[in-house]
């Protein structure tokens, strides 16, 4: 006897309950309550909240939750093999992309890449303190022998936020220009933003191999596009709507002004979304090297799983080294572009 | 003046235009023609009647100002003129031609080249210079940089800008950013200025500056100017034609003096109640018309002198009298006690009664 078998046998369900009968596996709970000698149909004990697998115990034509989860799986699985056919020639650019930029920083010798990278940071940030502060994070990486596997995390970092730009901010202006389109991509936003990190790469596991730099690559673009999507938009939705009149009032067509007075005077905004982006790959950088992504979390991970605790902090360390540069390096660009500035 | 010499065409042509906002302005139309009130349509279909059955005539060379209070619809009438906001039903003709039929390539062009906009907030670009604001319009129809700035340049000294090309559009006072949106509306070379409350935002000092300064350029550069403000002082110094809206309706429109003199509605006489009428009527509104030689009189005055400067002329006495000349030809006689009565503001209901 279960607690629900009342409800079918006044319900009249009894016979097709038991029409399709047949023993499945036992669930855990069952197998304990049988170790522990009590019969498992016995109905003692509180009432239980009516749960598929309650109600199963009364009525077998109602399925187990447990089926629920398998069937998930299983519908996963038929769907890779077609999924994989699109998906794959689509997604292979990024691999490509993320090895070559992998091979490129690593090849260049340290003494070129360096002086480079410093000139790229004066280049965007026109900062003396900002580009001295990056000359000396290098030197530092580089004195305690970590200076290679910080270039590969920022190898990985230049692709993915480069890609979330290229296609965050038309994505952005896209959803600025059209409410519904707004009104449906915002959902899709808050699901990639409040997925736990680890989650996104469940799906990514069963659509392509372990060893592909892609899997990593989507999961990383994937966390990180959502704030230059959301400040695209929001910032072009801000656009003063006095200037936008003066624009149609002197006749401007869409295009000249989406590009000569909306996106300069959203620039603030993208920026902002785009220093945010480069910060939240940077945070999926160490849980990407669960799935082999090279790079400082490789050393994270080991620190964890061997408990390797000064390799694990140094690590740590220099990841956090490398978002103050890109963080102060991106917010230096952003002052730069603001237009509340006089000089550009 | 503008009323009895020769007529030309108007640039402008307003026809029968109404503009309702609400989920369904085409459902309420008939009962807004019909003569429903704004506050009854309001109340039976939560539509607001923006502006109605409004007919203007705007002539080329004259500054039409159209006054009113806020929400009586200026700002609305304006944005009709260039399509910013689409009307419910009505002809806007410019130069004999259909606004409202345009295509979005014939509005595009009639933006362009044909109509320029002033802004009550400048709405100047801040990433710009003033430079390459001023030019902006000249960019938009994609003329060569070098030409666009040796426009703009000239345009910018015009309106006393010399010097500031390379500044930003913050660094400068508002009378100064709205200098630079003059300019960009010059630069643009069209025959019609769109004045939304351009000199609202300004300080008293600055905004007379301003008026002046218009002034000046309309006596040069003779453009059909539309003018919209709150301000009755501003509205009587710029107009040739004066219309005033409330709710979104005319109430009356014609010459300034005519309006002052003669006042058709109790709105306009209590809105004109308040203004110093000496400072703002003219010799030839209260002048008698016709030569009268034998009359005796203690000098000229021209048509356009204020009265404030004829009692100034006859240091206070009324036993005087002055002949009126325009352009040296006397055209008419003006008595010290015709300009001390004129000074009385007429009622208007005493006055509907007369003409009726």
């Amino acid at each position: 006897m279960a607690h629900y078998d009342g409800v079918f046998n006044t319900l009249g369900l009894r016979d097709w309950c038991d029409a399709g009968k047949e023993d499945g596996p036992m669930t855990m709970a069952q197998l304990l309550a049988q170790a522990k000698g009590a019969d498992p149909n016995e109905t003692t004990g509180p009432l239980p909240f009516p749960s598929l697998d309650s109600l199963h115990d009364a009525c077998s034509r109602i399925p187990q939750t447990r089926e629920m989860t398998a069937g998930l799986e299983r519908f996963f699985l038929d769907i890779k093999n077609s999924l994989k056919v699109v998906l794959d020639p689509i997604t292979q650019p990024l691999s490509w992309m993320l090895d070559g930029a992998l091979w490129l920083f690593t090849t260049i010798p340290w003494w070129v890449l360096i002086p480079m990278l410093i000139a790229l940071t004066w280049y965007v940030s026109r900062s003396r303190a900002v580009t001295i502060f990056v000359a000396l994070a290098f030197v530092f990486l580089g004195a305690i022998d970590h200076l290679e596997v910080a270039i590969q995390t920022l190898a990985i970092i230049f692709v993915c936020t480069g890609l979330c730009v290229i296609f965050g901010v038309p994505i952005g202006i896209a959803m600025s220009k059209n409410d519904t389109l707004q009104k449906g991509t915002i959902p899709v936003l808050d699901l990639l933003q409040t997925l736990p990190t680890f989650v996104y790469l469940i799906p990514l596991i069963f659509l392509f191999s372990v060893t592909e730099s892609k899997l990593y690559g989507i999961a990383i673009i994937l966390y990180a596009i959502v704030p230059v999507i959301r400040l695209t938009d929001l910032g072009i939705r801000l656009v003063d709507k006095d200037v936008i009149e003066a624009a149609d009032a002197f006749g401007m067509t869409s295009r000249q002004k989406l590009f000569k007075v909306e996106i300069p005077l959203a620039l603030p905004n993208i920026m902002a979304g785009v220093n945010q982006t480069i910060m939240m790959s940077l945070a999926m950088v160490v849980i990407a090297s669960l799935v082999s992504a090279p790079g400082l979390g490789v050393l994270v991970l080991r620190g964890i799983r061997n408990l390797e605790i000064g390799v694990g902090l140094i690590a740590g360390l220099g990841i956090v080294l490398l978002a103050v540069m890109l963080d102060r390096a991106s917010k230096a660009a952003l002052n730069r572009v603001d237009v509340s500035r006089s000089t550009r | 003046m503008t009323e009895t010499t020769s007529k030309p065409e108007p640039q402008i042509k307003i026809r029968g235009l109404y503009k309702i906002f609400g989920a369904d302005p085409e459902r309420v139309l008939p009962e807004v023609q019909k003569g429903m009130s704004k506050s009854e349509v309001l109340e039976t279909t939560q539509h607001v009647v923006g502006l109605r059955a409004i007919d203007i005539d705007m002539y080329p060379g004259k500054t039409t100002v159209i006054m009113g209070l806020s929400g009586s619809g200026k700002s609305t009438l304006i944005r009709h003129l260039n399509r910013l906001i689409e009307p419910t039903t009505g002809e806007i003709l410019v130069d004999g031609q259909d606004v409202m039929k345009m295509n979005p390539a014939e509005l595009r062009e009639l933006r362009r080249t044909r109509m320029s906009m002033v802004f009550q907030k400048f709405a100047l670009l801040p990433h710009r210079s003033v430079l390459d604001n001023a030019a902006m319009p000249l960019e938009v129809r994609e003329v060569p940089e070098e030409e666009r700035h040796a426009e703009a340049q000239k345009w910018l000294a015009r309106v006393g800008l010399d010097g500031y090309g390379a500044s930003y559009p913050h660094q400068l006072s508002g009378g100064m950013q709205q200098r630079v949106g003059i300019a960009r509306a010059l630069t643009s070379n069209s025959d019609i200025m769109l004045m939304d409350e351009a000199f609202s935002a300004l300080d008293p000092l600055i905004r007379t500056d301003m008026q002046n300064l218009l002034l000046e350029l309309q006596e040069e550069l003779h453009k059909t100017i539309v003018f919209i403000t709150h301000d009755l002082d501003e509205a009587l110094k710029l107009a040739d034609h004066l219309v005033i809206l409330k709710d979104g309706e005319i109430v009356q429109q014609g010459e300034p003096q005519r309006i002052l003199m003669h006042p058709e509605d109790p709105y306009i006489v209590d809105f004109i109640s308040d203004i110093n009428r000496a400072r703002v009527l003219r010799a030839r509104t209260v002048m008698t018309e016709g030569i009268t030689p034998d009359a005796v009189v203690h000098g000229d005055v021209d048509v356009n002198d204020t009265l404030e400067s004829v009692i100034a002329r006859a240091e206070g006495r009324t036993d005087q009298a002055f002949r009126v000349v325009r352009d040296g030809q006397p055209v008419g006689h003006l008595s010290m006690t015709d300009v001390v009565l004129a000074l009385v503001p007429t009622d208007a209901s005493e006055q509907r009664q007369a003409t009726v």
